[in-house]
C-alpha cells in the first residue's frame, strides 16, 4: 500500500559535516567517520565493518618486519628500451610516478625479521603506474629470490598491480618468465614461498608469481583475477554476478589457501612459516586448541 | 594484402601502364617485349621492396591472415606419424590447444601448439585459438610426459591471447598461466618454442619458456594486441598502427630486444603464399636448433635457459 508508506527524508545538504581530512576519514563502505591515528593503529581496516583500505608498500613492511630491515636493490630505475610514447613519453610517466609513490618503481623488496624469522620481502606498490610489472619490477622480484636462495631463508611477496607494463612492451611480458624460473629455483630447494594477494591483483602478475606460493594468502574481498572485469564483461556481453574475482569466490573455486583479515596477516602468515621450517608454534599456543 | 606505403598507388600505375601496353601492342601487331621486361623488373623489385618493409601494422595482419598456416597445417608437413592426445585429466579437452607425439627425421618429439580455425564452426570449437585453463593443463601434463621419457618438446605459438571468460576464471586461467611458466623452466629436455602467427600476451608465453625461442619472419608477439594498448593508452581504438609501431612487436624487434634467438623466413609474400616452403624451412630451422642443443647436458641446458630469461629487461642502477 504505496500511499501509507512513509515519505523517504531526503538528506539536506545542511548537515553535511566538513571534515579536516587530516585527522578524520570517512570509511569508503559503511561511512563511519573514523579518527585517522585510530584507523591507523587499526592497520587501515574500518573497526566499524572491516572494511580494507588499500595502503602503501611501507606500511606491509612495517606491518611484516619486527623492527628494523635491509632495502634490496633500491636504487634500480627503469630505462626507456622502447623508446615508448603514448600521449606522454615513458620517461615522463616515470618521473610522475616517482613523485607521487617514491623511487621504488613498483614494488619494494626487504629482508627482515618476521616474528623471529629471517625473510625475505617484496611489496607491490599499486601507487606506481598501478603496480604495473616493467623490468625493474621483474628484475627486484628475481635478485630477492636469489637472495631467498642464497640464504635459504623464506620469501613472501605482497602482490597488488593491474599487471603487465605496456610501455616496456614485449621486455614487461618476459618479466613473468624472469620470476618464474627464479621461483621454479626456490621450489627445488624446498624454500618457503608464500604469496599475499591484496586489491587489486590482476593480469601479469597473477599469472606469474601471484599464483604461484606454497599457499596463496588474500585479504578480504580483494579483487583477484587474470582478465580485469572490464575485458572479461565486452568478451562475454554480459555483466558479472556480484562477488565475482574476489577472494572469497577464489577461495571457493579453490585458488587460494585462505582469507585473512589484515590484522592477524603476521600472525598467521608465521604459523605457516613455522609449520614449513619445522619450528616449534608459538609459546602461547603450545598447549592450546589453536584459538588466538 | 594491402600495401599502405606510397609505392602502394606507385605500384598499381605501374602494373596498370604494363597491361596498357600489352593491349596496345597487341592492337597494332608491335613488339614491346624489350619494353614490357623491364617495366616487370621495375614492379617486381617494388614488390619486393614493399613486402621487406612492411609497417608493423602491416605485419599483425600478416600474422593473422586467414590462409596463414596453423599449428595442425604445420604439423603434417614438417612433422610425420602424429599421434593427438587429448585432456586435462581433470575437467575437460580443450581444443584451442593441440598437442601429440609426432616425429621429425624419424625422431619422437612432442608437439603442441594453439590452433586457430578457418570457418566459424571450426572457430566455435577451437575457441578461435584461446585457450582456457584445460588448454594449458593439457600441455603442461604432455610436456612433462616428454620429460618422463626423455624426449624434446616443440611448441607452436599462434593465439590472440588466453579466453577472458567467466569459466576461465572460475577454473583458474592465472594459476594454469603461472604454473606452466614455472615447470617449463624446470624441464630437462631440449625445448623449443616458435611463434608462428599470432604471440598474444601470456596465453602464448604459456608455451614460450624454452630453450629457443623463434619466430616467423610475419609473425608477432606482443604483451597487449595493438588494439588493446590503444584504447587504454591512446584513449582510442583508431590509435592501433601507433600502438603497433611502438609495441615494437614484430621478428626484427624482438630479435634487437634479444627476447628471441632466431627467424624462421617465409617464402616472398608470406607464409599463406606457399605452406609447404614454409613448413620446409620451420622444418631446417628446427632441426638445426635441436642439433645444436642435444650437444648441451641436460643440466648446463637448464642453466643456459635460466640465464637467458634471467638477462631480459632493461634497468639502470641509480
Amino acid at each position: 500500500m504505496s500511499w501509507f508508506r512513509k515519505p523517504k527524508q531526503k538528506l539536506s545538504g545542511g548537515e553535511r559535516r566538513d571534515l579536516p581530512s587530516d585527522v578524520f576519514d570517512k570509511c569508503p563502505r559503511c561511512g563511519e567517520i573514523l579518527y585517522r591515528a585510530r584507523l591507523e593503529q587499526n592497520m587501515f581496516v574500518c573497526p566499524a565493518c572491516a572494511f580494507h583500505n588499500r595502503i602503501s608498500a611501507e606500511e606491509y613492511i612495517r606491518l611484516f618486519i619486527d623492527d628494523e630491515y635491509d632495502e634490496h636493490s633500491g636504487d634500480l630505475r627503469s630505462g626507456d628500451p622502447l623508446d615508448f610514447v603514448d600521449l606522454k613519453p615513458y620517461p615522463q610517466r616515470l618521473e610522475a610516478a616517482e613523485r607521487k609513490a617514491g623511487g621504488g618503481d613498483a614494488v619494494r623488496a626487504v629482508s627482515g625479521d618476521l616474528d623471529g624469522i629471517p625473510v625475505c620481502l617484496a611489496v607491490m606498490d599499486f601507487e606506481f603506474i598501478g603496480g604495473s610489472m616493467g623490468s625493474v619490477v621483474g628484475e627486484k622480484i628475481a635478485r630477492l629470490a636469489r637472495h631467498s636462495l642464497a640464504e635459504r631463508r623464506p620469501l613472501i611477496i605482497v602482490s597488488a598491480s593491474g599487471g603487465a607494463r605496456m610501455m616496456e612492451g614485449i621486455l614487461s611480458l618476459m618479466q613473468m618468465a624472469k620470476t618464474s624460473v627464479a621461483l621454479a629455483q626456490l621450489h627445488e630447494a624446498g624454500i618457503p614461498y608464500i604469496s599475499v594477494l591484496t586489491d587489486p591483483t590482476t593480469g601479469g602478475v597473477t599469472a606469474s608469481y601471484a599464483m604461484l606460493g606454497d599457499v596463496n594468502i588474500a585479504e578480504p574481498e580483494a579483487l583477484i583475477g587474470f582478465a580485469g572485469p572490464r575485458v572479461i564483461e565486452q568478451t562475454i556481453k554480459q555483466e558479472l554476478p556480484e562477488g565475482f574475482q574476489r577472494s572469497e569466490f577464489l577461495l571457493e573455486h579453490g585458488m587460494i589457501d585462505f582469507i585473512v583479515d589484515r590484522r592477524e596477516l603476521k600472525f598467521e602468515v608465521a604459523r605457516v612459516l613455522r609449520h614449513m621450517l619445522g619450528l616449534p608454534a608459538p609459546v602461547e599456543q603450545a598447549n592450546g586448541n589453536g584459538a588466538a | 594484402m594491402s600495401l599502405q606505403h606510397e609505392d602502394a598507388g606507385y605500384l598499381s600505375r605501374l602494373e596498370d601502364q604494363i597491361r596498357q601496353l600489352r593491349d596496345v601492342a597487341a592492337q597494332h601487331g608491335l613488339d614491346v617485349e624489350d619494353e614490357v621486361r623491364l617495366l616487370e623488373d621495375k614492379a617486381a623489385r617494388l614488390r619486393e621492396e614493399s613486402y621487406h618493409n612492411l609497417s608493423a601494422v602491416e605485419r599483425v595482419q600478416m600474422a593473422r591472415h586467414p590462409k596463414r598456416p596453423f599449428t595442425l597445417d604445420y604439423i603434417d608437413r614438417a612433422f610425420t606419424d602424429f599421434v593427438e592426445l587429448h585432456g586435462d585429466r581433470s575437467f575437460r579437452n580443450d581444443d584451442a590447444i593441440v598437442c601429440g607425439w609426432a616425429r621429425i627425421e624419424g625422431r619422437s618429439v612432442m608437439v603442441m601448439g594453439h590452433q586457430k580455425g578457418r570457418d566459424m564452426k571450426e572457430n566455435l570449437r577451437r575457441n578461435f585459438g584461446m585457450p582456457h585453463p584445460e588448454g594449458y593443463r593439457k600441455s603442461l601434463r604432455l610436456m612433462q610426459q616428454a620429460e618422463k621419457f626423455g624426449h624434446p618438446i616443440i611448441t607452436l605459438i599462434d593465439t590472440p591471447g588466453a579466453y577472458p571468460g567467466l569459466g576461465a576464471e572460475e577454473r583458474g586461467q592465472a594459476e594454469a598461466i603461472a604454473r606452466n611458466l614455472r615447470e617449463m623452466a624446470r624441464l630437462r629436455v631440449p625445448v623449443i618454442a616458435v611463434v608462428i602467427g599470432e604471440g598474444g600476451s601470456g596465453g602464448a608465453l604459456a608455451l614460450g619458456v624454452a630453450d629457443r625461442v623463434l619466430m616467423l619472419e610475419n609473425s608477432v608477439y606482443s604483451v597487449i594486441s595493438p588494439e588493446g594498448c590503444a584504447a587504454i593508452l591512446w584513449k582510442t581504438a583508431g590509435a592501433k598502427d601507433k600502438a603497433a609501431e611502438a609495441l615494437k612487436l614484430t621478428a626484427t624487434d624482438l630479435a634487437a630486444l634479444n627476447v628471441i634467438d632466431d627467424i624462421v623466413p617465409e617464402p616472398m609474400g608470406g607464409a599463406h603464399t606457399d605452406w609447404d616452403a614454409t613448413a620446409g624451412a620451420l622444418r631446417v630451422a628446427l632441426l638445426r636448433h635441436l642439433a645444436e642443443l642435444d650437444a648441451v647436458s641436460p643440466d648446463e641446458r637448464r642453466q643456459q635457459r635460466w640465464r637467458k630469461f634471467e638477462a631480459m629487461g632493461e634497468w639502470v642502477e641509480a
